[in-house]
């Protein structure tokens, strides 16, 4: 039964448990570093979560898994990088800026440049429409001001 | 037979709306005032026919009519009344019909409000808006039917998903729906103005309650779905960037310029054409979203409805409406001239700046939901976007909007002076630093966030304290005596800043721990004590529950006693965590009940998340701002008019 229930969870991704007792290690710096590593890394069979979210197997087998490697002594890279050659960089939950995914991270400050640059075109444009807006209106409205004058 | 009846209405009301959609349009076109006409009628027709095929579903649902297939699937007889109501939208064709009755109720309410409107205008309005309609009522009836039976009803139904059973998830999709929808009516009158040739301050101001209401009832649907995942989901996220939340969060960021951007229409006629486009956009966000949840093309936590076609058909209708009026405003958008004059240091331009920000950080989180099929489609890359982008390529926008909203909402009109409204605001700016560097001082960690964002919190909250107390020329009796909108406006600025706060807390200063917790043994946790006192099962009406009792101590004084529950649903086949929470003002303590142990004891998390409450708390607050301006008395027919009056009269 409580392996039916684990199969369920994997479906619909529920995070009931996450981080289990017995995988929390010892040294709290190490550990620590696997829970932020953790954050960062994708289950694999749920639906937009992190493995330090997930109740799914696969989500704890990962994280035991980065534990061990964590206590062999790999960096964070390594130990990163040992996952993403294994399960490719969809588990990676921040896409690197390698290849077409610059695009992705520039996309926001490219778009406040342009946006901002068009907002204070349009700014400058306000300021300089006084002087011919008061020029524009003087020619038509004063015949028309002079007849409203003359009926009254 | 109540059943056919209301599939009856439903196709009566379809009907309705193709006429509703046609004839006041071509009326308005030649300036026939007969044809014109009809749109109100039909408007108020077609909301009592959907009202009607919506309480006919309710019905089945309320008296578990198991022979209607969606009865049978998505409800069951033992379950709470509550449910059983708000099953009716716990899945995908009952919610598309709520979708449909909410967007009749507006054209309704414009049918019945709109009274001023002038004739032309108004009957384009409703016009544009049942042709929105009948594009869904089609969606409804020929791919989603909620009125389809089953030829040999079963016994029982198959339970509504567990997770949707809470009192917070029943009120959150209608809310949602009202902002997703409410965004039509702005549509509605862009399409409306385009096609007249016409914007003035008059349609800013008779579209800005609109988008004020939408707004609002967004605000409040996705704070109660932020809600829900913190108390529900069992490690208290408020925020997890899933492709449906984003979906509801990019029309209401939209929604936030549009309501800023409306403003300086209606004060100095500029800006235009491009709330018009915002107005597309933002509805255009919202069809968006519709598709993102229902199109099974992004994988997504609450997705339902995964079926193809179904998509197809949403993309036509996104297609086609969002295209078409793209293509109008190209056309059109040259004619709507710009005629204040206002300098590049006023308040118009840090109106201007909001827009720009918003804008670019619903751009961010449209890029950043959208990456991953971009990927797999053009580079056939198989990646992942997730909260770490989000966090980093999201956050400085609503920063750097935090930052210059102080100032930027006590400049002056048309010219300001941007040292003037700085120096204004120096006790603000010193206070708001002082506190950051007393949380600095005083916490133990090494964050830069949380100092960060209680500056910005203080820095909001006690500006628009300072714009408020400004505004009423520093007397108190004048104080009461302003403006709703102005309230209003200080109430949603100051929300903001308390949500920043929260936010800022809540992810600075967690504590966390994870244990097996014996009976009966107290354990220690960031100053707190908790005992686990037992753990029994109990009966639900629709579940089997495993409840933990954990007693909460603080300086040895017993504060609280906590039931987490693990939840069984036998006929769904699914669990469920509850988790206890104690409410505090300043901190929240969270405890999950996981499995017994073999040798002895249960796994127990607990949590204290400083400041939690006041993320929802802002959210509240922004929605009651929005509020406050909706009532003001110049959005109110006629009520200018009789207090002038009145006034006079006293002054006699």
């Amino acid at each position: 039964m409580r392996y039916f229930i684990v199969a369920i969870c994997m479906l619909l991704a529920l995070p009931l448990g996450a981080v289990q007792p017995d995988e929390v290690l010892d040294d709290p710096v190490l550990e620590q570093r696997a829970r932020d590593l953790s954050k960062g890394l994708r289950c694999l069979v749920c639906q937009n979560e992190s493995i330090d979210e997930s109740d799914a197997s696969l989500a704890r087998d990962l994280r035991i898994l980065l534990r061990e490697r964590l206590v062999q002594g790999d960096t964070d890279e390594q130990a990163i990088s040992f996952i993403v050659d294994r399960y490719g960089e969809y588990v990676l939950l921040r896409p690197t800026v390698t290849g077409s995914n610059w695009l992705l991270w520039a996309a926001g400050p490219l778009m406040l440049l342009m946006a901002g640059g068009v907002g204070f075109a349009y700014l400058r444009g306000r300021d300089k429409a006084s002087e011919q807006t008061i020029e524009a209106l003087s020619d038509v409205e004063k015949s028309r001001l002079a007849e409203l004058l003359n009926d009254d | 037979m109540i059943t056919e009846l209301g599939h009856f209405a439903l196709i009566l009301a379809f009907l309705v709306a193709i006429v509703q959609a046609v004839v006041p349009l071509i009326g308005a076109h030649k300036h026939w005032y007969g044809w014109m006409a009809v749109a109100e009628p039909a408007a108020k027709m077609q909301f009592l026919f959907t009202g009607f095929a919506f309480a006919a579903l309710t019905y089945a649902f309320v008296t578990s009519d198991f022979s209607l297939r969606l009865v049978w699937l998505n409800s069951h007889s033992a379950k709470p009344m509550l449910y059983k109501i708000s099953g009716v939208w716990g899945n995908h064709e009952g919610s598309m019909l709520l979708w449909v009755l909410i967007l009749t109720l507006f054209g309704a309410c414009a049918a019945w409000f709109g009274g001023n409107l002038p004739p032309t205008l108004r009957a384009r309005v409703l016009a544009v808006q049942s042709a929105v309609a009948v594009a869904f009522f089609a969606f409804i009836i020929f791919t989603s039917n909620p009125f389809l039976r089953l030829a040999v009803p079963p016994f029982d139904g198959q339970d509504l998903n567990p997770l949707l059973q809470d009192p917070g998830l029943a009120f959150h999709p209608p809310f949602l729906y009202l902002g997703y929808v409410g965004l039509s009516m702005a549509f509605s009158f862009a399409i409306a103005a385009l096609l007249e040739g016409r914007v003035d301050a008059a349609w800013a101001r008779w579209v800005r309650p609109w988008t004020l209401a939408a707004w609002i009832f967004l605000s409040i649907g996705i704070g109660l779905g932020s809600w829900w995942a913190y108390y529900e989901l069992g490690w208290g996220g408020f925020w997890f960037w899933d492709p449906v939340e984003n979906a509801s969060f990019m029309p209401w960021l939209l929604a936030a310029a549009l309501l800023h951007s409306a403003i300086v229409v209606e004060k100095r006629e500029s800006l235009k054409s491009w709330t018009i486009l915002l107005a597309i956009l933002a509805f255009g966000f919202s069809l968006i979203g519709t598709f993102i949840v229902r199109s099974g093309l992004l994988t997504s936590v609450h997705a339902f409805a995964n079926d193809p076609e179904r998509g197809v058909f949403i993309l036509m209708i996104l297609g086609s409406f969002t295209g078409g009026a793209l293509i109008l405003f190209a056309m059109r958008a040259s004619a709507m001239e710009a005629k204040g004059v206002f300098g590049v240091v006023s308040r118009e331009s840090a109106l201007v700046a909001n827009n720009v920000l918003l804008a670019v950080a619903c751009f961010v989180v449209f890029v950043g939901t959208l990456w991953p099929m971009f990927a797999e489609m053009f580079w056939d890359r198989k990646l992942s976007v997730g909260p770490p982008f989000f966090n980093m390529a999201f956050t400085p926008f609503m920063i750097l909007l935090g930052v210059i909203l102080p100032v930027g909402s006590t400049l002056a009109w048309k010219r300001g002076k941007i040292g003037h409204a700085v120096y204004q605001m120096r006790f603000v700016f010193a206070l708001a630093v002082a506190l950051a560097l007393l949380v600095w001082v005083m916490q133990t960690g090494r964050t830069l966030m949380g100092p960060i964002g209680l500056f910005l919190g203080a820095w909001i909250i006690f500006g628009a304290s300072l714009d408020i107390w400004m505004r009423a020329q520093r007397k108190w009796d004048r104080l009461l005596r302003l403006p709703r909108a102005d309230w209003g406006k200080a109430v949603a600025h100051g929300g903001l800043g308390v949500t920043m706060f929260g936010i800022a807390g809540l992810m600075a200063w967690q504590v966390e721990d994870i244990r097996i917790a014996e009976v009966d043994t107290p354990f220690m946790v960031g100053g707190f004590e908790l005992e686990l006192k037992g753990v029994d099962r109990v009966q639900g009406p629709n579940y089997l529950s495993t409840m933990g009792r954990v007693i909460l101590r603080k300086d040895g004084t017993e504060i609280a006693v906590l039931n987490p529950e693990k939840r069984n649903y036998p006929v769904a086949q699914m669990p469920t965590t509850e988790a206890a929470i104690d409410y505090r003002f300043l901190r929240d303590v969270y405890v999950v009940i996981g499995d017994p142990q073999e040798g002895g004891g249960w796994t127990l998390r607990t949590y204290i998340k400083p400041l939690a409450n006041w993320i929802w708390a802002g959210v509240l607050l922004m929605a009651l701002g929005g509020f406050l301006s909706l009532s003001d008395r110049r959005f109110r027919v006629g009520a200018g008019e009789s207090k002038r009056r009145t006034r006079t009269v006293a002054a006699e």
